[in-house]
């Protein structure tokens, strides 16, 4: 399997991204945003960070960056996208996904291990995740609060196309449960053909039992097998 | 413009220094001259006050490859890698623009590791606030914690520990100490010596405004009723440029273009320009006009004393500009050469056309200032009575007192700002004895902690400043590492004053008795006197940053307990000193009296047998008895762990309250499986080092024989509960 991993200004995960698709034997290079040309790939992500240091509004700038086009014709083409953090703001100021990231609702930054549970395992990133689906990830976003409009939630609800929710160790699904205020606890969302990805938590940084979990190696290991 | 006395005055220039100044450039100073010997003899450039005893620090052993007088310290972690490391204050801006002030002072310390060619892979803080109930304390400290996070989680450096404080002698003055910590290839270190005439003389970055002009002299004066109106003298803070400084600059360390690299942070080009050309015995002439100008009209006292931030000033080889170029270019910054190194050791300054200033460099430099300030003792010999009805406190009560108290709370509300997990190597997070990080790729890793405990400063300077080191020490060995240097920042009121110079003499001799006698090295640092409004100084406040290296993780140790039916050792004499304890302070509002003794022979012995536990892997946790005592220790590492702990007070004739709350030095509380008891007690004998055993552990409960039984998430609650409800209508 080849991936692509996007370097925009300001990103900032994305050598924990390489690092990790390397450890799991997905042959990665990073692609920087003023190409036009992707490189064959299987799989593109979007990583965390702040691109154009957030200016104007999270993931805007980026989305107009030159290299987007053509990861709009891959994923159109039905190619794997995975949007991460900052990435999934970026998916969804390209329109690839709907609705909004808001800043969260107790306007800090938050940072720590948060559980999820993961919605929809029949896709290929998070198919492996059918043997274990209360996870933990880490969070780490000043704008992770989810928002769409009522039709939009119940269309994604209907559809099946919410990854992740944000839920307690115990798997429900809460208020108390919701870090940042997202809609329907939304942690992660699927496009319609689910080819893409867009998620806030960050797998890429719990794949060693050395950093406090290896519930993120799952999404690694459901993407290889997908190929 | 004719210079005048009043002229002179605001520019911190005394009377003295002023006919100095014209001695040594043999003419009057032109304005612009004026404030460029008003930044360089500055406090905070010159270091006039502190030199002196700066000298007397250790600063070299066989693992230090660059001590003080560089961007930052340098020591060897084996396998051609080396830690690049310094903390630095930021607290002046700070009280004056929380979010600005903290932000910069963490773009400014990155600056300086980055500049050595390293890359920043942790950064940590210590900040002090007055009285949680002062008016302004809540949002100073909101807003310094906002501009930490800001800054360090846009540009990706994970900040993975710290310390927040609170007294009331910070009430207007607050401190904003940050620290940085990079990893490099011992063979690929960049310096600022300048080498090399006729060399060009390049200004990469960010443009430069008007902003944080005369930043180095407003941090070397006090506040007073007017310190609303520096404002203007605060740096602001891009994050995001820095990220691209950063990646260009690495980018074009990868080859020999660079011969020397220095960022501009106090006193921007100036001190920048002049260091780099000192250093290398250089002359340097910089033309004004080509400085990248992020406002019109600058003049070139404005350009030359401008602090904006993310810049760097370079001198390249000249056959690798157009590369240079390219990079910058790349990463969308400002590429500009400006001047080129000469032999006339001048500095010399041409703006359209015209030459507006030429300065020896020595007059600058070597010939600046240096004090010998009076200073009297402070050490405290007078004798304090004992509060006399501390006996009859319920031990239980006296415990939840503490453990509720602003010092003493947990602080995931601060630290859970901040991101501590990018760049996927953080081993430790926040909230335990030191940091932990991985080196990169490897199985090895560095612990780094922040501390300082400047109420025993205050009623000891000498102690205080030993304790200080020692406490440094332990957290590293907690965590499983062998310490191996230091940097430290020096936080203190007006220097001009005979009792503060008296504090800060007798503090530098503590640290250095301790840093000698455990040799931990000092390799950097920063002072920061002038801590003072209206007459009222800071507590003196020496902040240590400490490293050490875990030669492999797998030995690494945490402080959460692992499991029931262990056993509790208390390692280190306990002889219940409460003078200065969290429980006189907290709970009988008691603050008078000496700060616990240290004896570093004790240790630095305890010390090492801890990590020969550690190492050999016979114990299960590790935690450091600081502040609060046993019971606050033990408690800590109950929460951490989800375990409790059932305990009785060993015999002793110091009574319960001493034993549990004292807070003698050099002791640890280690957990011991039921398996490995009799070998730890038998290596404990072995080599002398004084053991109680308190207990064992147990589900969660802790309790204590005779006196309570109280269940584990009732404490949790209110050690977490200060910082969530402070904040309840934030």
């Amino acid at each position: 399997m080849k991936s692509s991993v996007i370097v925009f200004p300001g990103s900032n995960c994305d050598r924990d991204i390489a690092v990790a698709l390397e450890k799991f034997q997905i042959k990665n290079q990073m692609i920087w945003h003023n190409e036009t040309n992707l490189p064959k790939s299987d799989l593109v992500v979007l990583p965390g960070g702040f691109s154009y240091g957030d200016y104007l509004r999270t993931g805007c700038i980026a989305s107009k960056s030159p290299i987007i086009n053509d990861v709009i014709r891959h994923a159109n083409k039905g190619g794997l996208v995975l949007g991460i953090c900052n990435g999934f703001q970026i998916l969804i100021e390209t329109g690839l996904l709907p609705g909004v990231l808001l800043r969260n609702k107790n306007l800090k930054f938050i940072s720590k291990n948060v559980f999820l549970k993961v919605i929809n395992t029949d896709n290929q990133f998070c198919f492996n995740y059918k043997k274990k689906n209360i996870i933990e990830l880490h969070i780490a976003h000043n704008e992770g609060n989810y928002f769409a409009d009522i039709n939009t939630l119940q269309k994604l609800e209907d559809n099946n196309l919410i990854a992740l929710k944000y839920c307690d160790e115990k798997g429900n699904i809460n208020t108390d449960s919701n870090p940042n205020g997202s809609s329907n606890n939304i942690a992660g969302l699927l496009n319609r053909e689910k080819n893409i990805l867009g998620i806030m938590p960050h797998p890429e940084r719990l794949i060693d039992p050395l950093l406090s979990g290896i519930d993120g190696s799952i999404m690694f290991e459901s993407l290889l097998k997908s190929k | 413009m004719k210079i005048t006395e009043a002229i002179i005055h605001k520019h911190g220039i005394n009377p003295e220094e002023y006919k100095k100044i014209i001695n040594l450039i043999g003419k009057e100073p032109n304005l612009l001259e004026l404030g460029i010997f008003s930044a360089m003899w500055s406090e905070h450039c010159s270091y006039k006050s502190s030199k002196k005893y700066l000298k007397t620090l250790p600063t070299k052993n066989k693992k230090v490859i660059q001590g003080p007088g560089e961007n930052a310290g340098v020591v060897d972690i084996d396998d051609n890698d080396a830690l690049v490391f310094k903390i630095e204050s930021h607290n002046h801006p700070s009280y004056i623009e929380p979010y600005q002030g903290a932000a910069t002072g963490v773009g400014g310390i990155l600056r300086d590791v980055f500049t050595m060619g390293a890359r920043p892979i942790a950064t940590l803080n210590s900040i002090h606030f007055g009285s949680h109930k002062h008016s302004k304390t809540k949002n100073l400290l909101n807003g310094v914690v906002s501009g930490i996070g800001g800054y360090g989680n846009c540009i990706g450096i994970p900040t993975v520990g710290g310390e927040v404080k609170f007294d009331s002698s910070y009430n207007e003055n607050i401190l904003v100490n940050a620290m940085a910590v990079g990893l490099v290839k011992k063979n690929k270190i960049f310096y600022s010596k300048a080498k090399g005439i006729d060399q060009p003389v390049i200004y990469v970055g960010s443009k430069t405004g008007r902003d944080g002009i005369h930043g180095a002299s407003m941090a070397s004066a006090e506040f007073d009723e007017n310190t609303e109106d520096k404002k203007p003298t605060v740096q602001v803070g891009d994050p995001f440029t820095e990220k691209l400084l950063l990646e260009a600059c690495l980018e074009l360390m990868k080859d020999d273009s660079i011969i020397s690299i220095q960022d501009m942070g106090a006193a921007g080009l100036t001190s920048s320009s002049v260091e780099m050309a000192s250093k290398g015995n250089l002359g340097i002439e910089i033309d004004l006009d080509k400085i990248p100008c992020r406002e019109e009209k600058m003049t070139p006292y404005e350009m030359m004393l401008s602090e904006s931030q993310e810049r760097m000033l370079l001198i390249l080889n000249s056959e690798k500009i157009e590369n240079g170029k390219k990079i910058f270019n790349k990463w969308g910054l400002d590429f500009s050469v400006i001047g080129k190194t000469t032999n006339t050791k001048n500095l010399v300054l041409n703006f359209n056309g015209k030459n507006v200033a030429n300065l020896p460099l020595s007059s600058l430099s070597n010939e600046a200032p240096v004090y010998d300030r009076k200073w009297k003792k402070n050490s405290n010999s007078k004798k304090v009575n004992i509060p006399k009805d501390f006996k009859s406190l319920k031990i239980l009560e006296s415990l939840k007192r503490i453990l509720m108290s602003p010092n003493n709370s947990e602080k995931s509300w601060v630290w859970e700002q901040y991101d501590h997990t990018v760049m996927g190597d953080t081993v430790q997070k926040p909230g335990g004895d030191s940091g932990v990080i991985r080196i990169h790729g490897k199985n090895k890793g560095v612990a780094i902690t922040v501390d300082s405990s400047a109420h025993y400063c205050l009623a000891d300077p000498v102690t205080g400043g030993k304790q200080v080191v020692c406490e440094s020490w332990r957290n590293l060995i907690s965590v499983g590492s062998k310490p191996i240097a230091i940097t430290n920042c020096l936080n203190f009121g007006n220097p001009e004053k005979e009792e503060i110079m008296g504090q800060f003499v007798e503090t530098v001799d503590g640290i250095s008795q301790a840093c000698k006698y455990l040799d931990f090295p000092v390799v950097s640092g920063n002072v920061s006197f002038y801590n003072e409004t209206k007459n009222k100084a800071i507590s003196p406040t020496p902040t240590i940053g400490g490293v050490g290296l875990i030669k492999n993780l797998d030995s690494m140790m945490t402080r959460n307990l692992k499991e029931t039916e262990s056993h509790i050792f208390v390692i280190g004499k306990t002889l219940g000193h409460l003078f200065q304890s969290e429980f006189f302070r907290e709970v009988l509002k008691f603050k008078d009296g000496p700060p616990p003794e240290i004896n570093l022979f004790n240790e630095k012995n305890n010390g090492l047998l801890i990590n020969k536990l550690i190492v050999e892997k016979l114990v299960n946790s590790v935690h450091d008895i600081s502040s609060g005592g046993i019971l606050v220790t033990l408690c800590e590492m109950c929460i951490s762990g989800k375990i409790g702990a059932k305990i009785k007070v060993p015999q002793n004739n110091l009574g319960i309250h001493k034993y549990l709350f004292g807070e003698d030095q050099s002791r640890y509380i280690i957990e011991v499986s039921k398996k490995n008891k009799n070998e730890v007690s038998k290596i404990l004998e072995e080599n002398n080092i004084y053991y109680d055993i308190i207990g064992k552990t147990q589900n969660d409960r802790i309790s204590l024989e005779n006196e309570f039984d109280v269940k584990l998430s009732e404490l949790e609650k209110l050690n977490t509960f200060w910082f969530r409800n402070y904040f309840k209508y934030n």
